[in-house]
């Protein structure tokens, strides 16, 4: 596996702009493993995180060519910073009889939290970064789950601790 | 200016705004507002061509003949795919056009309206950056910044879709002066300090070879290149986009390098120790086998696109620039700091270069009774004395054009490098000729590719464009049969072409026909088409079966080629 890398777009908002991000990755053969995206405090700003893996080179290309699209205002591989990285997934897990109480002790073992009940489920929102994530899924994966959405990552730059 | 003014009005307003003359175009429903307002503009001189590829194309070779940005306006829906191949053309060879497509109407774009294409969907990938103006407050603005993106840092093509609404709307406009551009600020100066790395590790080389491309004609670097590598004598090569960048006749040029290069200067390459690449980019088509391409030099890579700089191979002095900044600087440094005189230092390695000229040159097998291509190359240079502007179509063509015509000047060569869209030439020499009118222009063409945009006779016979047109008629597609010949034991699968009589052609356009089918036929008809103040086509009846020698077969190393 080659390394995994979150990237940090900062791109105008106006239409089009994310097509033109992803129309990069699938013209040239780049993969995108994970996208999220949203506007920044100033409209007319959005941020982009997306992760991608590659070796240096194909790195140094995706960010050369994020970097050369005119829309494209800053681009920062978080990976190569001390930053902190969290994804989200929504899981609805089968959960009667004796498993429901597996279900919630994972749950609070993972800091998990549940936001749906019926008398056969638990939807539950976990938070972590990917290891997290694939780990807790992981286990709830032995008591049967129904229904998983998860979101990209979302990474931040750490502060500088003086 | 407090007036209102249509959408059309602000466009017009525009172009003469970005300096522009002429603009190669085709009208439709959406763009009858534009066309309407066209009646009105003196100062605008409106082509009309036959396809909207030949468009795209006319305004390409008009931007590269002139420098300055060419100018295309197609209608919406099949008008603006038409013109793809051309954006593709000129995308792949950093060529600033300008290409206008008319639009539906605002409200009506996502209905599969009539004539409706999501042009800038498709044009996406192959334009440096396009746009759908929306609003015609934004109309000014829009293509101011779109004519300075196409020209500023690496140059490119920019399409910019108006809607017939925009168009017929009215506002009181700004005319933005300056632009700003938050996300976009190529870097033109290049660092002094890679700079001054960069000239220590070149004279240091004992084998030193520059690798010029493109850049160098985009950013008018040819003297600055040739003052350079004049100084210290050193061996130059070149990609096909960047001939003429250096003069063909100095001793010190190799010639074209990689596929179809010479012995020569794929040798030198192969052996160099410091490669100091200008403006090009490590195309497939010049490097063969990557591995194997200059394996045992250092390189130096000048370049003002960074993500063309170790996207095929790694280097070890980026210099991120514009070409003739960062060859003034050399300059300068070589003027403040006396030098050796280096043809005694490198004088074994320019022998070598010397011998490698004289084992392999450019040449052919001459015939008495058949007309060989290259030949007809070789008179049309002496013919001009090398000073026309010459357009080529694709395959056998192009690549003999490139080998024999010994160009002198950078902005005299306009070929489609990076995609090789047959079809190009011509209409592109339509393009230099309006750009330069009282210039000799001749597409060296083949007998398949002329006739991907022969359209465009009647309207070089209407515009009193006196284009000349050189077909190297082989009756095939000459560059696949070539391969076929060499890899495919001879099965001439479709590359046998059928082609119409020129000389009739022509003759039906309006245009003037001659024809040669003996060597000795050649020389006169190359003189009567350049006495003859009108396009002209010259059918050269050539061996058929000739092959561009030296060839590096696909995927080989640039070493391993071909040599008859
Ligand atoms: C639009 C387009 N279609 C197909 C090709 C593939 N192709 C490359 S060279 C060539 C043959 C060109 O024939 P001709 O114009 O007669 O030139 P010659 O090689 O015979 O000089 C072809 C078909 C191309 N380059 N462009
Ligand atoms: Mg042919």
């Amino acid at each position: 596996m080659e390394p995994r890398h979150t990237i940090s777009v900062w791109v105008e908002n106006i239409p089009g702009v994310l097509s033109r991000v992803t129309g990069l990755f699938s013209g040239r053969g780049f993969n995108i493993e994970s996208l999220c995206v949203a506007e920044t405090m100033d409209p007319e700003v959005s941020r982009i995180t997306l992760v991608t893996s590659g070796d240096e080179q194909i790195i140094e290309q995706i960010i050369k060519q994020l970097r050369k699209l005119i829309n494209t205002i800053r681009v920062v591989d978080l990976s190569e910073l001390d930053h902190v990285e969290r994804e989200m997934a929504l899981v609805t897990i089968k959960a009667e009889d004796k498993s429901r109480a597996e279900v919630l002790r994972i749950a609070d073992i993972f800091r998990c939290r549940v936001v749906d009940v019926s008398p056969s489920t638990y939807t539950l929102e976990i938070t972590g970064n990917h290891e997290k994530l694939e780990a807790v899924l992981g286990l709830l994966k032995l008591h049967g789950i129904l229904d998983v959405v998860r979101s990209g990552a979302l990474a931040i730059q750490r502060s500088k601790k003086e | 200016m407090t007036k209102k003014m249509t959408g059309a009005q602000i466009f017009m307003e525009c172009l003469k705004r970005e300096g522009v003359k002429h603009i190669f175009g085709y009208p439709g429903g959406v763009v009858l507002d534009i066309y309407d307002e066209l009646t009105r503009q003196p100062d605008i001189h409106h082509i009309l061509v036959r396809h909207e590829q030949a468009a795209a194309h006319a305004a390409d070779g008009y931007a590269r003949a002139s420098g300055k940005v060419g100018v295309a306006l197609v209608t919406s829906g099949p008008g603006a795919t038409n013109t793809v191949t051309g954006i593709a053309s000129a995308y792949m060879d950093s060529i600033p056009i300008v290409v206008f497509t008319g639009q539906v109407p605002t409200a009506l774009i996502g209905n599969d309206a009539f004539q409706e294409v999501d042009i800038v969907g498709i044009t996406r990938p192959c334009t440096k950056h396009n746009y759908l103006v929306k609003d015609i407050n934004r109309l000014a603005y829009t293509i101011h910044e779109a004519f300075h993106i196409a020209r500023s840092g690496r140059p490119g093509p920019v399409l910019v879709d108006l809607p017939k609404d925009v168009i017929q709307a009215s506002t009181v406009p700004k005319f933005p002066e300056e632009i700003k551009i938050k996300s976009y600020n190529p870097t033109y100066h290049a660092n002094p300090r890679q700079v001054k790395r960069a000239l220590e590790m070149i004279l240091s080389a004992k084998k030193p070879v520059l690798y010029t491309g493109g850049g160098i004609i985009l950013s008018n670097a040819a003297e600055e290149l040739t003052e350079f590598a004049r100084a210290l004598q050193i061996p130059v090569t070149s990609t096909l986009m960047g001939l003429g960048g250096f003069p063909g006749d100095d001793p010190r040029w190799m010639g074209m390098l990689g596929m179809h290069g010479t012995y020569c200067a794929n040798m030198a390459v192969a052996n160099a120790d410091v490669l100091i690449a200008v403006g090009a980019r490590f195309d497939d088509r010049v490097t063969g086998k990557l591995s194997e391409f200059a394996p045992h030099a250092k390189i130096v890579h000048i370049d003002i696109d960074p993500s063309s700089i170790s996207k095929n191979v790694v280097v070890d002095v980026p210099i991120v620039g514009d070409c003739r900044d960062a060859l003034t600087q050399l300059n300068e440094l070589l003027k403040d700091k006396p030098h050796r005189d280096m043809t005694t230092v490198w004088g074994q390695w320019l022998d070598t270069v010397e011998d490698w000229e004289k084992k392999h040159p450019l040449t052919y097998t001459w015939s008495d009774t058949t007309i060989k291509p290259q030949y007809v190359v070789e008179k049309l240079w002496e013919l001009t004395k090398g000073e026309a502007y010459i357009t080529t179509e694709v395959g056998q063509n192009q690549m003999w054009a490139a080998q024999f015509y010994k160009f002198k000047y950078p902005r005299r060569l306009m070929t489609s490098g990076g995609l090789g869209a047959m079809g190009y030439g011509f209409p592109a020499a339509m393009g230099v000729q309006m750009a330069k009118p009282d210039a000799i222009v001749i597409d060296i063409a083949g007998d398949g590719s002329i006739q991907m945009n022969i359209q465009e006779m009647i309207t070089v016979v209407e515009n009193n464009l006196p284009v000349k047109v050189a077909i190297l008629n082989n009756s095939f597609l000459g560059m696949v049969r070539q391969w076929q010949q060499l890899f495919y034991e001879r099965r001439y699968s479709a590359t046998p072409m059928v082609a119409p009589d020129f000389v009739k052609l022509a003759e039906a356009y309006g245009a003037v026909g001659l024809m040669a089918t003996r060597p000795e036929e050649v020389e006169p008809v190359i003189k009567e088409a350049l006495n003859t103040p009108r396009p002209v086509i010259m059918d050269f009846r050539v061996e058929p079966e000739e092959c561009v020698m030296p060839m590096v077969p696909a995927g080989k190393a640039t070493t391993e080629m071909l040599l008859a």
